[in-house]
């Protein structure tokens, strides 16, 4: 899969986060080009998290910027940061789905406040936005009603309402079967020839990685920062960095990581 | 991690000491595990301990159940013995035993055993450090409380944004599925508060008073400050679960990522719903407290229904009903925003959810007791020098 355009939509500039005295990542840079599908990877409190939650306007970087179309989002105004949110849809790890409200309540959400369609013409979006997700048919049933799998789906299709750019996806197969696993990386990559779409996808899975990624980016928890970048396969091939071939191998760094008293 | 060694095991363990000159040779058998492991222990050093050891030689070929505690508990033995210049030796470990032995992380032997922290501050630090605690929640629910009026003002300018099927829900959650609890308490209030006037007034002939105080009593204070607590304990608690579950269930940081204010969308639709409804269950509660009093009255003090009505027409004023009011409706918006505030307080986890109900309730009856106070003395002078 290759991307068809090099354009930014989305530039990270020198990014730095803190809690405390706790440094998570520090000096991190990179762009999003428009219509490309970049997977973020790295050991566990390594900052992916933090850095989405940071792109996504729900978290203050400690410095940096992020900049979407040449606009800086961390210190928006309140109009920009509301036009930047109503271009990006956000699949978080349990789907977060509103779980006092339908399927259908939950994705004609965004609709309903931010256009003045007619509640038919926004039923009918609502219905291809859940055949898009191959959830027709539940438009009635409650989040719980729903398996993990089939929530996340929900999930998507209620990211994908305003039809945004960009799409942000958190830990996109944690917990999932692998059967549902694969259907959803077959809808990201559906959605992304489809509609173009941006995305911007935190996960662990290696299948998913080499199935769906044009390029990765990878985060290290002690270097705190970036020290990866390329297409999923070069990295797996030619990286040259013990922790980078490590992750894409799955191997641990070394064979004598913990002291055993009585090693076989 | 427990493993049997081979099938045919016998129940208990055996141990032998051989001494040859100063060298201690021990022959383990059969079961050793943590249903064993002080006895066995305790058996192995009591015989070290017995007279000078040069070396010591474990053989383990007997063994035929064997677990990780007890895996442990040999592997610090030898330390032990090690540390005193003794050598000392394990042998004849099968695979097995080999396995089990392999999974020991040298931290368990060499680390202190684990104590939980004690925190070494004084009551003065302690005491310092809750001030701060409190001040910053005062601070925190000041913000809040400016934050809940912007949204509200802004609803106000854009009515539409309101979402008015929430508020509906929340009209009946909070207040029609409470009225049975609030009407009954209230009534209860009543009788006892009659019957023990009645016990009081009697002894001077005053029983006429009783509806007076019955009534004044009620509408003035008692009416209002308990359905408000019931409200607390209703509502007030459910806000503040119900956001919290949202907030760890990142259904808040959904809101935010579509560019909907949490208060806005969360807290507007409660704390309207509960406003509207707490002075309407506030009338309820009164109303059942002075027929709480009737009923007393009818049947121990021989009044009728219209003297009893009378008594109590001729002590409440419109002043105290309205006054009343507006209390209940003041209670009703600490008690919800204080149940939302607490509920955006949740961070993770089911236990700060159960801590920040709890709080929600504990603070909001704290407000409820400290507001009452505040318009008892304000309403004293307001009649006082009649600006009303």
């Amino acid at each position: 899969m290759e991307t068809s355009k090099n354009t930014p939509i989305i530039t990270v500039k020198n990014l730095t986060a803190r809690f405390g005295n706790n440094i998570v990542f520090e000096d991190v840079s990179f762009e999003v080009n428009k219509g490309e599908v970049l997977v973020i990877v790295g050991e566990s409190g390594c900052g992916k998290s933090t850095l989405l939650r940071i792109m996504i306007g729900l978290q203050k970087p400690t410095a940096g910027q992020v900049l979407f179309q040449g606009t800086d989002i961390i210190n928006a105004r309140e109009e920009d940061l509301h036009l930047y949110r109503q271009n990006i849809g956000v699949l978080f790890q349990s789907g977060a789905l509103f779980s006092s409200m339908t399927i259908k309540e939950n994705i004609a959400l965004p609709l309903s406040e931010y256009t003045d369609l007619s509640s038919d013409t926004i039923d009918q979006i609502i219905k291809m936005k859940l055949g898009m997700v191959n959830l027709a048919g539940y438009e009635n049933h409650h989040p719980s009603e729903l398996s993990g799998g089939m929530r996340k789906r929900a999930g998507i299709a209620r990211a994908m309402a305003l039809d945004p750019s960009v799409l942000f996806f958190d830990e996109l197969s944690a917990g999932l079967d692998p059967v549902t696993a694969v259907e959803l990386d077959n809808l990201i990559i559906k959605t992304n020839e489809a509609l173009g779409t941006t995305m911007v996808i935190v996960t662990h899975e290696l299948e998913s990685i080499y199935k769906i990624a044009h390029r990765v980016l990878m985060l290290d928890k002690e270097a705190k920062g970036m020290i990866a970048e390329g297409k999923p396969m070069e990295l797996k091939e030619k990286a040259t960095d013990p922790r980078v071939k490590s992750f894409f191998l799955r191997q641990l760094p070394s064979a004598s990581a913990e002291q055993r008293f009585y090693d076989n | 991690m427990t493993q049997p060694l081979k099938k045919e095991c016998q129940s208990n363990y055996k141990i032998s000491f051989q001494w040859k000159d100063l060298n201690l040779f021990v022959d383990l058998a059969g079961e050793f595990g943590l249903k064993n492991l002080n006895a066995f222990t305790e058996e192995i050093k009591r015989e070290i301990s017995r007279q000078k050891t040069q070396s010591m030689t474990f053989d383990l070929s007997g063994i035929c159940y064997l677990d990780s505690a007890a895996a442990l508990a040999l592997v610090q033995i030898e330390k032990e013995s090690v540390s005193r210049n003794i050598p000392c030796r394990l042998i004849n470990l099968s695979d097995e035993a080999k396995g089990i032995f392999s999974v020991i992380h040298e931290d368990a032997l060499t680390h202190l055993p684990i104590h939980a922290e004690k925190s070494g501050e004084g009551v003065i630090s302690q005491m310092g450090q809750a001030s701060i605690y409190l001040a910053r929640d005062f601070v925190n629910f000041v913000t809040f409380i400016g934050e809940l009026l912007v949204a509200l003002a802004y609803t106000l300018r854009h009515p539409r944004t309101l979402r008015g099927k929430d508020v509906l829900f929340y009209v009946r959650r909070a207040g029609v599925d409470g009225l049975p609890i609030v009407a009954l308490i209230g009534l209860l209030m009543g009788l006892i508060m009659a019957f023990m006037s009645y016990l009081q007034f009697r002894q001077f002939g005053a029983n006429i008073y009783v509806p007076a105080l019955v009534s004044f009593a009620m509408v003035k204070e008692l009416g209002p400050i308990m359905t408000a607590i019931l409200v607390a304990g209703r509502s007030g608690s459910a806000f503040a679960a119900e956001i919290g579950t949202m907030v760890v269930n990142e259904e808040v940081d959904a809101l935010q990522t579509m560019s909907f204010d949490p208060v806005r969308f969360l807290a507007i639709p409660k704390v309207l719903a509960t406003v509207i409804v707490v002075p309407i269950l506030t009338i309820y509660a009164d109303l059942a407290g002075i027929l709480g009093g009737m009923i007393i009255g009818i049947t121990s003090l021989d009044l009728t229904v219209k003297t009893y009505i009378t008594q109590s027409m001729k002590t409440i004023q419109v002043f105290d009903v309205v006054t009343s009011l507006v209390k209940a409706a003041v209670f009703a918006g600490l008690i919800s925003a204080i149940g939302c505030q607490r509920g955006f307080q949740v961070r993770s986890g089911a236990q700060d959810v159960g801590k920040y109900t709890t709080s929600a309730v504990v603070a909001a009856i704290f407000l409820i007791v400290l507001t009452d106070s505040i318009f008892a003395v304000m309403l004293y002078y307001v009649k006082r020098y009649s600006i009303i």
